[in-house]
Order: C-alpha cells, then sequence, then structure tokens
C-alpha cells in the first residue's frame, strides 16, 4: 500500500494520497482503490485511514456542536439564526419560554432581537432539515459582552491544543475567559480591552500559522514580548 | 504598392509575440486577492487579466431554483467594458452568456455539489484586460478561486487552446492568431483524473492535425497545472519559510 507523500505535508485538490487498502477520511474520496485529497490541507496518514485537515474551511453543522450565532430574523414561531453555515438555524420560541407559548401575546423580539449574538447547541441537523437550536443548557444564550473572532473552523483544534495546552497559556497569560464556537466563531471576554486584544491577537496568530510547528511556543513568546511594551508604554 | 500582409510566424518559426510554437504565454497567479468574498483569484496570462470570486455554498435566492439533492453552481463570465480595444457594453451579450454555460459546465464535474443540498455556489468571473483565450484562462482561474474558498473537488480544472495557425499548430493562441488563424480548440481537463470537461473547436483541421492539437493542449494543460499547485500552496509556504527559518 505506497502513500505518495510525507506526514502533514501540504496538498492540493486532486492530489493522489495512497493506493491499495486504505480508507478515505475527511476531505479526500477513493475511487479505484486511490485515495486522493478534495481540498488544500495537510496530509495525515494513520494507520487504514488517510485524512487531509483543511486549511480552507466553512463550518457543517453537526448535531450536539456548541456554536455562537447572530440573529437575522424573527418569525411567529422563533428566531432565524446566522450560525456561520451554508444554512440558516432556527430557534424555536417554546424552547426559550419557561410556560408554554402564546403568540397573540408574547412578543418574541423583547427576548432576542435582530443582531443579538447567541451562544446555542444543534439538536438536530441532516441534509433535508435545515438546522435546529436550543438554548436550555446551562452557559447557553444571548452574549451580553466581549469580542467576537471569527476563524477557519477545521483550526479551532489547533487553538485548543494537545489536551488544552494552547488554550490555557493563553487564557493563564491574558487573564481572559475564552469560548470558541465550534462554527469558527470565538467569544474572549477580558477585564479591559487591552487583554482582549492580546488574546484576539494570540487567535490570529494561531490561525494563520496553523500549519506550522512549535506554534506554542512562539504564541506565548509573542504574548510575553506584548505584555512587555505595555508596561514600558504604561 | 499593396500593403504587404503582416505575418504571425516568421521565417524562424518565431510567433508575433516571441514564443515558439509549443509555448505558453508568461502567467501571474494570486490566490485570496478579494477579502469580501470567499474565495478568489486573479491571473495575468501575458495580456489576459482575469479576477474569479467565489461566495458560498449558501442559501439560494430566489428559493424556488434550489436543488433538494446537491448544490447550484451559478456562473458569470463578464468582460469590463475597458477589457477591448473598441468599448464593449457592459450588458451580457450573447457570447458572454454563452460562456457562463460551458465554463459552468466546464467546473460543475470537479466539484462536489452533492455534498451541500439546497445551496449554491456563486462564480463570478470578471476579465480585466482581454487579449485571447479568455474561457480557458477563465476556468483556470475560476477553479482556484473554488478552492480558496475551501469547497470540496476532486481536481483542480486547468483549461489551454491550441490550435492551427499558418500551417502550423501552436498552443496557446492569442487574440490576433485566433482571429487570423486556421483553427482554434480550447480544451478543459482535470490532471489527476485524466477527464476532459470542455471541448470545443472552431476551424478547421485534418484528422492528424486534430489529435497533435488535442496532444498539444493536454501538455500545455499539464505544465498550468503545476503552476495552479504551486500558486494555491504559495500563501502557505511563504508563512511556514517565515517562522521556521
Amino acid at each position: 500500500m505506497p502513500t505518495f507523500y510525507e506526514q502533514r505535508q501540504l496538498v492540493t485538490p486532486g492530489d493522489l494520497l495512497a493506493e491499495g487498502n486504505y480508507i478515505a477520511g475527511e476531505n479526500t474520496f477513493k475511487e479505484n482503490e486511490k485515495v486522493y485529497a478534495t481540498c488544500i490541507g495537510m496530509v495525515e496518514y494513520g494507520e487504514r485511514k488517510v485524512t487531509v485537515v483543511a486549511l480552507k474551511a466553512f463550518y457543517i453543522p453537526k448535531v450536539g456542536d456548541t456554536v455562537i450565532g447572530k440573529v437575522t430574523d424573527v418569525t411567529i414561531g422563533g428566531w432565524i439564526v446566522d450560525i456561520n453555515a451554508p444554512y440558516p438555524a432556527l430557534l424555536r420560541a417554546s424552547d426559550v419560554m419557561e410556560r408554554s407559548y402564546r403568540p397573540q401575546k408574547d412578543e418574541l423580539s423583547s427576548i432576542y432581537d435582530v443582531g443579538d449574538l447567541l451562544i446555542a447547541n444543534i439538536v438536530s441537523y441532516d441534509r433535508t432539515r435545515d438546522p435546529l437550536l436550543t438554548v436550555r443548557e446551562p452557559g447557553l444564550g444571548k452574549i451580553t459582552h466581549g469580542q467576537i473572532v471569527e476563524i477557519i473552523p477545521t483550526k479551532i483544534p489547533r487553538v485548543i491544543g494537545r489536551k488544552g495546552s494552547m488554550i490555557s497559556m493563553i487564557k493563564n497569560e491574558t487573564g481572559c475567559h475564552i469560548f470558541l464556537g465550534q462554527n469558527g466563531i470565538v467569544l474572549v471576554r477580558g477585564k479591559n480591552s487591552e487583554d482582549e486584544r492580546l488574546a484576539l491577537m494570540a487567535i490570529r496568530k494561531i490561525e494563520n500559522e496553523s500549519h506550522t510547528s512549535g506554534l506554542t511556543d512562539r504564541v506565548t513568546e509573542m504574548l510575553k514580548k506584548e505584555k512587555e511594551g505595555e508596561t514600558k508604554n504604561a | 504598392m499593396p500593403k504587404k500582409e503582416e505575418r504571425m510566424i516568421d521565417k524562424d518559426g518565431v510567433r508575433i509575440d516571441g514564443r515558439k510554437f509549443d509555448e505558453l504565454r508568461p502567467i501571474k497567479i494570486e490566490i485570496g486577492v478579494l477579502s469580501n468574498a470567499d474565495g478568489s483569484a486573479y491571473i495575468e496570462q501575458g495580456k489576459n487579466k482575469i479576477l474569479a470570486a467565489v461566495y458560498g455554498p449558501h442559501e439560494v435566492h430566489p428559493k424556488h431554483l434550489a436543488l433538494p439533492d446537491r448544490s447550484l453552481l451559478r456562473c458569470r463570465y463578464h468582460m469590463a467594458p475597458f477589457s477591448v480595444d473598441e468599448r464593449k457594453s457592459p450588458a451580457p451579450s450573447r457570447r458572454e452568456v454563452e460562456l457562463s454555460k460551458v465554463i459552468r459546465e466546464a467546473l460543475e464535474p470537479s466539484i462536489f455539489l452533492e455534498y451541500y443540498p439546497r445551496t449554491s455556489i456563486d462564480l463570478f468571473i470578471e476579465v480585466l484586460q482581454a487579449h485571447g483565450g479568455t474561457r480557458c484562462a477563465g476556468i483556470t482561474v475560476a477553479s482556484l478561486a473554488l478552492a480558496d474558498a475551501g469547497i470540496p473537488m476532486r481536481d483542480l480544472t486547468v483549461a489551454c487552446a491550441a490550435g492551427k495557425v499558418e500551417g502550423q499548430l501552436v498552443l496557446d493562441l492569442t487574440d490576433e492568431e485566433d482571429k487570423k488563424g486556421e483553427a482554434d480548440v480550447p480544451l478543459a481537463y482535470m490532471p489527476n483524473l485524466g477527464a476532459i470537461t470542455l471541448f470545443q473547436m472552431d476551424g478547421q483541421l485534418t484528422l492528424e492535425e486534430f489529435e497533435k492539437v488535442i496532444s498539444l493542449s493536454l501538455d500545455g494543460s499539464k505544465q498550468l497545472y503545476q503552476l495552479q499547485k504551486e500558486s494555491l500552496k504559495a500563501k502557505y509556504v511563504a508563512v511556514k519559510e517565515d517562522v521556521e527559518e
């Protein structure tokens, strides 16, 4: 079973990755016992499986994902939420109400209005139906403060790092609370905007350099340098 | 005295722009040039300058056009009024409507449209400067814009024309060569899969010439394919070299 690239090498759509008894994993496809890449990314050869970690991608909803979305419309039965995916997500009024929902009396826009940002879970989604959201769990609901950045969703694991090493380092260095939406939207909450700026800078750096090695060390170094510069200016 | 007709190929076998018979025009490609688009690319092939932008996959508007089993690929090939010598009306001409269709059909087989039902992928190809072979350069650059948008594809599509000028079979015809020549064969190709997705012919060729022209444009396509792949990787290679120096 020959393979044609090194581990974590850059590949483009159509590149022949492996031949023979391999399983085509994410971002690959198999035809005539040959596995090809379907997007630009880094190839990873497993025991039997070949996958490509995409460097360019958009979010596809998955049941159980926690996402950050923006309310784009208020309808009679609920809200339409943009979750940065090809499909709009629905949030039902009955999901939010404590008691039963009465369309004649309840004003939905007084709960969530157009432009509000929400943290929500995806409860159902398949090819034929748009994703359905819920906010009925602790930690979900309207976002009241903080800053938002959008990154490529496949880079979320890189921001977390191995066993959460990257994210806990950024949290320690900046003192910010960071929430990662599976759809690539990141919420940063800090004591002041300067802390938030540092955390956002670190996240941006990770996104741009996600395909390189030794990233945690470089981000730590950058944050330390930035903090020193700050104290000097103050 | 009658004015002497200008020759397209001189006696040493050099073409009007100084190229050999089987030589492509100089090519420059850039990826991700438009920040508002989901994916974009820009190509300069000789005097051609073409911009491609991709939006999507996203919801379809108007909604009734949505397909239940796959994504809808919409393509607009458009030439800017200043792209040719005589000002072109900005309204889509008959030719542009046809090219939009053939480009769409050349790219459709390369995309996994069935992954994203009820959505649309919108592709815009804007010719800023035209000098022959814009449909081929348009396909080449559009395929890169799709890859830049992160849309899963079977292969990159690459297109290249070949034809016959003053009895000689030549690769990558310019505007003058196309107009004065005897035949022009544009062809789009997915090199790794060995599949031809666009094939047109204008003019007349013998059967032997026809086969030679196809192999000529396939060879040209393979050269272009390497350039496509390199340009797609260039941004990431640069970042990697920068931090790992």
